[in-house]
């Protein structure tokens, strides 16, 4: 599929992965990632972008190999290159996924405070954390620690501090400290700047952009917010319903989308200047329990046609690295232009 | 002219630690602003977390009183030991918006529980027609119907839908101040808009004033009447909207300004603050200062 697989460090492909539960006999199945085929390259940040329950968690939950009943692999692999060895994180077992974790594959998660323990010094929980993927105990472990904890910005006598000392954005700095103590060659980041506030969110992207530049380290960056995407991401992903329905470079998904839903998402973005009234997409995402027939987009997309209704849109190539799951991409405007004035920067 | 809500030279302590290690925080210092009644507007404090602008909200809503200063509603002063009678009265006239509107709602409950037991409460309705009728006004107003609404639970509802009767509940007893506390920051980007465009819609179609709570500076820019920009506590700038807005003056807003994220130049990966402005912004956060009026309007705080 890529013509050269060494570039690529992760390699998805045809994952399906459904939530089956059986409730009194009747069995349910919850459709939360249908069929996605994608390849994440070394030394790049990936950006994957979805509404709530678009199956985006679940997708990244398959990825960090933290599959768990009633999510199950139903189909399809996830294989990773890592230097000590490739890994299908679907077939392997207990063991060899223990191997890898925090040392070659890493996960930063959302809330900082109910990531680290409340009653542990910060200290602690790095030993907790990484003193045995590290190899190293004692003096040895602290200074790597502290080492790790300076070029984050951060003053050595965190360690000693307790997780609520800390304000927002420092605990989020120690959260990204200890998914990167180790150098993983694979970060998965969630959402890691929901919960701050403009001038802190900032800080902590070019935090996280720095350590991966300086690591060589792959980092699959999943957030809502199409801004940040815009400005972390090499190529972004775009999740609907469980499906890929886009990916492509940033500056293409930006300033010619060739999905609807990206353009919407892209050209929903209000802007300092503005004063016209943004469209907003109408309705809701699907119900994965129950997903609609055809391109599950066509009931809120204002290009469906009869072929939309009925066919699924295969992932087709459209440009250079671009894919697109839309039968119309052709007929797909974007709804901003590129370089528009936005205000002037103070 | 009359004054619907005068907010006086509030301030707000909180003191933390026990006996030997008692500290005292400074959420809200000296807040000053009213709104007027005739002119229905968004009024929209901004600020960063810890910024003290959920605890001046709280004070507006009368869940907590303030440490120095006085809030006047209508005249009247807000407070957490006013009479029942008296109490529900102020409540049917400012009524709150909760940021997450899944927590807001009972999940176990269909929704039209909590928009009933508003209507019971505030319009004294008994009659179920009367009840209906209410809840349908309301919801109409935020572009839903009571046929639609009835017999769902709060699961079968997106966030935006959800937020929308949340607003719609606020509705029920027709107040003329709503006060919105980050409503869109959990609701999706794609639904973001439409739950601002209803705020909107709320102050040019059905006079009610807002006073909209947010740290997002562009759905401020695009509703906005009038702002505050609140830095610790302290209201470091205030005036017209978009005045404010195009050029903010005080260094901690043209920090705000500058860390928005922006889609022009996507790709290229620019994420550097200069320096200089967090430190400049960061100094000026303990320095005494007043705020000074400026030609254009605005109030600005000048620091010694």
């Amino acid at each position: 599929m890529t013509e050269n697989t060494s570039r690529d460090i992760l390699e998805v492909e045809g994952l399906k992965a459904y939530y089956q539960m059986n409730y009194f006999g009747v069995q349910r199945e919850v459709r939360a990632v249908d069929d996605v085929t994608m390849t994440v390259r070394r030394n790049e940040v990936y950006g994957i972008a979805g509404e709530s329950s678009s199956g985006k968690t679940s997708f990244i939950k398959v990825l960090a190999a933290a599959i768990r009943p009633p999510l199950r692999v139903v189909e399809g692999s996830v294989r990773y290159a890592f230097r000590s060895g490739p890994i299908d994180v679907v077939r392997a077992t207990p063991d060899e996924i223990e191997a890898v974790r925090w040392k070659s594959l890493s996960y930063i998660m959302q809330g900082s405070m109910s990531v680290l323990n409340p009653v542990r010094r910060i200290g602690r929980t790095f030993e907790d954390f990484a003193a045995r993927p590290l190899g190293l105990s004692g003096r040895a472990f602290r200074e790597r620690g502290i080492g790790h904890l300076e070029r984050l910005k951060l003053p050595p006598d965190v360690l000693r501090a307790y997780p609520h000392e800390l304000s927002g954005g420092m605990r989020q700095r120690v959260t990204i400290g200890l998914a990167t103590v180790c150098h993983p060659e694979f970060v998965i980041a969630d959402e890691p700047t929901t919960a701050l506030d403009v001038v802190v969110q900032k800080e902590v992207l070019s935090l996280i952009r720095d350590i991966q530049r300086e690591m060589g380290s792959s980092v699959v960056f999943v957030t809502h917010d199409m801004s940040v995407h815009a400005n972390m991401a090499d190529r972004v992903g775009i999740i609907y319903a469980g499906r890929l329905v886009e990916e492509g470079p940033t500056r293409q998904m930006f300033f010619t989308p060739r999905h609807p839903y990206t353009a919407h998402l892209v050209a929903s973005l209000p802007r300092i200047g503005d004063t016209t009234q943004r469209p907003a997409l109408e309705g809701r995402p699907p119900n994965l329990a129950d997903p609609p027939a055809g391109c599950r987009f066509h009931p809120r997309c204002p290009l469906a046609v009869d072929k939309c209704r009925t066919q699924v849109p295969p992932l087709e190539t459209v440009a250079p690295d671009h894919r697109s799951a839309c039968w119309r991409w052709k007929d797909v405007e974007p709804l901003v232009k590129a370089g528009a004035p936005a205000g002037e920067m103070a | 002219m009359t004054t619907l809500l005068d907010v006086r030279n509030v301030s707000k302590r909180f003191t933390m630690g026990g006996l030997l290690s008692r500290k005292t925080v400074e959420a809200v210092q000296e807040a000053s602003f009213s709104l007027a009644t005739e002119t229905p507007e968004i009024f929209t404090i901004i600020g960063e977390s810890g910024s003290g602008k959920t605890t001046l909200a709280r004070m507006i809503l009368g869940l907590e009183d303030p440490s120095e200063g006085e809030i006047l509603f209508r005249g009247k002063r807000v407070s957490r030991h006013m009479g029942r009678a008296e109490k529900l009265a102020f409540m049917a006239n400012v009524q709150p918006v909760f940021q997450n509107p899944f927590e807001a709602f009972n999940p176990l409950k269909k929704i039209e529980r909590y928009l009933e037991s508003t209507a019971r409460r505030f319009l004294k309705a008994t009659e179920r027609a009367e009840i209906d009728r209410a809840m349908d006004e309301a919801l109409q107003k935020v572009g839903l119907s009571l046929k639609e609404g009835r017999g769902r639970f709060p699961h079968e509802l997106s966030g935006g839908q959800l937020q929308r009767c949340a607003i719609a509940r606020a509705l029920i007893p027709n107040p003329p101040l709503l006060i919105a506390d980050e409503p869109v920051s959990m609701v999706d980007a794609s639904l973001r808009m439409s739950i601002v465009n209803l705020l909107k819609s709320l102050r040019d179609d059905f006079k009610v004033s807002v006073i909209y709570i947010t740290h997002d500076l562009a759905t401020a820019y695009y509703i906005s009447n009038r702002l505050i920009i609140m830095q610790r506590g302290r209201i470091v700038e205030m005036g017209d909207a978009r005045t404010v807005l195009d050029r903010p003056e005080h260094p901690y807003s043209r920090l705000l300004k500058a860390s928005v994220l922006s889609t022009d130049d996507a790709g290229d990966g620019k994420l550097r603050t200069d320096p200089a402005m967090v430190q400049l912004a960061a100094e000026l956060v303990g320095r005494p200062g007043r705020l000074v009026e400026r030609a254009d309007g605005r109030q600005v705080r000048e620091h010694a």
